[in-house]
């Protein structure tokens, strides 16, 4: 075989190879978050919702369904009371929510509702809330007749 | 990786939150254009070698390329049955390797069957044939093992089984009388007629389904702390009867069987395993310094022991002796340097066991460092799929097997390639799918079944989903109580 083919046709053939691997090495990267593995590892439901979370912290609060569907409260430091009583930072006009609901709070980074004994309940998702529960972006928390999600 | 089920589960009870969750990716596609990619390479290759080696290029290597090809696709459809979800890295790497061990197998049949020419002596029978009907006979146990196993979990049942079958066929050619068991002064094989087998790769596998099952069933026991010492916590001394159990059986498969490699590998599959499910790292001191002892006591006691460790520190000392081998797979690499000599225009053949023990010269010399570092890599994404499957699977055995068998595999390679560049003192095993041998080939095709089963089970989409829609979230049944007309029941 002629030199210069035998060099091409190395050279041609350790280029192949390694396009192999990196053929490969790109199903590993578009893999990384598509398949299952990081999904079960992380604890709750939304995984969408959570991975947007993680870089970004929340600054409102919108009511998506309920009497109020629609309304917003710009959160800041301070905790948010939900219920029928007066002095609840968000005033629910629903029958099915007690007077003292929930309790929305921050700690550190991240947001967590706490449900102050209801009757009705409150669910992150479609989970019933039974201790403080980390809210994450976008996920919806139903009070009563009410869903709130909290915004970036 | 240790406390694997706990924190999952609570995972899996919710309910996924998207309402019409799209169909996960399988990746049975990637895979057969993979294999396609890993036929074309390796159709190359041997065109490469029948050319430099100044063959005629007839249409017969398509031929084989085809045949390649149909054999894996055989095995691809065989995962689409059986494992739909499986992981698709694993089996193109390992039909690129073995295509690759296949065709410098060839490569050095013919340099041989050159040098017999040269010499006027017989041709000496050509390995080639024989590997290719190992390969056949390994895709078929691997087919089976994908349809007879369908849940790794099934496996555990079997463990005290496992564990015994496993000591027999590890003990068994140490038993044996040499003329049966013994071949280049380890006794390792078991012969009737013309085949060979080494029960000991297969015992491999026995002994890692043992020990994950074992584990996980015992996993308190050994997390049990003992004394603290310089703030690590020492293991109670009855939990260190496995490990001295573990340790014996090396300690005896070196004695009996003069086999470096196995005992080496034994060992640790038994102390990485023992980690994995515990931990803890005063494990890994223990089991470190057992190894030192054991090691120390080889190598005063042994005579090969000490042959081999002398050849490590030295080759060159006695290179027309016992240091030819390792001396001139240095010379190989060295020779290939960066780029290699190209394929078929080397000359491999010139180490004895150029075929088997030290292929991978024989690669370094014809594809150089950029070519080892492609299959070293091609063996890295084998080994971490292994892994990322043993975090991703939900059982505890099922993570604690696919641990055991990924990282046997990888410790075998780093026995091999540390030996053969001379990183560590050789041991004589054989590099997994490359190396010219029946029983490794067989048995390293039945444990890539297994993992592909535990990566099929870690990607599968959970079962448990709803089967009806469920109500929009703000009619979503609770216990609703209705407010009494004093409105005075809500209030807590």
């Amino acid at each position: 075989m002629p030199e210069l083919v035998l060099q091409l046709t190395r050279a041609g053939f350790l280029a192949l190879l390694w396009l192999f691997v990196l053929v490969a090495l790109r199903v590993v990267r578009s893999d990384l978050y598509a398949a299952s593995g990081l999904r079960a590892i992380l604890p709750g439901g939304g995984r969408t919702a959570m991975r947007a979370g993680r870089s970004r912290t929340a600054r409102q609060l919108l009511v998506t369904h309920g009497p109020l569907a629609g309304s917003r409260i710009s959160l800041d430091s301070r905790p948010i009371l939900i219920g029928r009583a007066d002095d609840s930072t968000l005033k629910l006009d629903d029958d099915y929510a007690s007077t003292r609901h929930a309790r929305i709070a921050q700690q550190g980074e991240e947001w967590y509702v706490e449900d102050l004994g209801s009757t009705n309940g409150t669910y992150l998702d479609r989970a019933k809330v039974t201790g403080p529960t980390r809210v994450p972006l976008g996920v919806p928390v139903r009070i009563g007749k009410t869903v709130i999600e909290l915004r970036s | 990786m240790a406390a694997p089920g706990n924190s999952v589960g609570s995972a899996q009870a919710q309910a996924p939150d998207t309402p019409a969750p799209s169909p996960l990716p399988t990746g049975r596609g990637i895979e057969l254009v993979l294999l396609a990619f890993a036929a074309v390479l390796v159709t190359g290759a041997l065109a490469l070698v029948e050319a430099n080696q100044e063959q005629e290029l007839t249409r017969a290597l398509l031929y084989v390329g085809a045949a390649y090809l149909g054999l894996f696709t055989a095995a691809h459809l065989a995962v689409r049955r059986w494992a739909p979800y499986a992981d698709p890295l694993i089996l193109p790497s390992v039909a690129l390797l073995n295509g690759l061990g296949l065709v410098m197998i060839h490569r050095l049949d013919l340099a041989s069957s050159d040098r017999a020419a040269l010499l006027g002596s017989d041709a000496p029978s050509a390995l080639l044939g024989r590997q290719v009907a190992w390969t056949t006979i390994g895709l078929a146990l691997f087919v089976a093992v994908l349809a007879i196993v369908r849940d790794h979990r099934v496996l555990s049942r079997y463990a005290y089984t496992a564990g015994f079958a496993g000591l027999i066929l590890l003990a068994l050619p140490g038993l044996l009388p040499s003329s049966i068991s013994e071949v280049n002064g380890a006794k390792l094989w078991i012969r009737f007629g013309g085949v060979g087998l080494q029960p000991g790769e297969f015992a491999k596998i026995l002994l890692i389904v043992f020990f994950a099952a074992f584990l996980v069933q015992k996993r308190e026991l050994f997390s049990t702390a003992g004394r603290r010492v310089l703030g690590m916590e020492l293991p109670r001394a009855r939990d260190l009867a496995p490990l001295l159990v573990a340790w014996g059986l090396s300690v005896g498969v070196l004695v009996f069987e003069r086999d470096l490699g196995t005992s080496l590998l034994f060992f640790g599959i038994v102390l990485v395993l023992l980690y994995a499910a515990t931990e803890r790292v005063s494990w890994l001191i223990i089991g470190l310094s057992f190894f030192v002892a054991g090691s120390v006591i080889a190598y005063n006691l042994f005579n090969h022991v000490r042959v081999r460790v002398q050849i490590w520190l030295d080759p060159f000392a006695d290179f027309s002796g016992s240091g030819y081998q390792i001396g001139q797979a240095l010379f190989g690499l060295g020779t290939g340097g960066v780029g290699g000599t190209g394929l078929g225009a080397g000359r491999p053949d010139l180490v004895p066991y150029a075929e088997s023990d030290f292929i991978w010269s024989s690669l370094g010399e014809e594809l150089g460092l950029i070519g080892l570092a492609a299959i070293l890599i091609v063996y890295l994404v084998l080994i971490t799929r292994g892994l990322r499957s043993a975090l991703a699977v939900r059982d505890s055995f099922g993570k604690l097997l696919a641990t055991g068998l990924s990282f046997a595999m990888a410790m075998q390679i780093f026995v091999v390639i540390g030996g053969v560049t001379k990183l560590i003192p050789l041991t004589g095993l054989t590099l997994p799918f490359l190396s010219y041998g029946g029983s490794s080939l067989v048995a390293n095709y039945a444990l890539v079944a297994l993992l592909l089963r535990i990566s099929n089970a870690a990607r599968a989409p959970l079962t448990r989903r709803p089967a009806h829609p469920q109500p929009p979230l703000a009619e979503a049944s609770t216990e609703l109580v209705q407010r009494p007309a004093s409105g005075q029941a809500g209030r807590p």
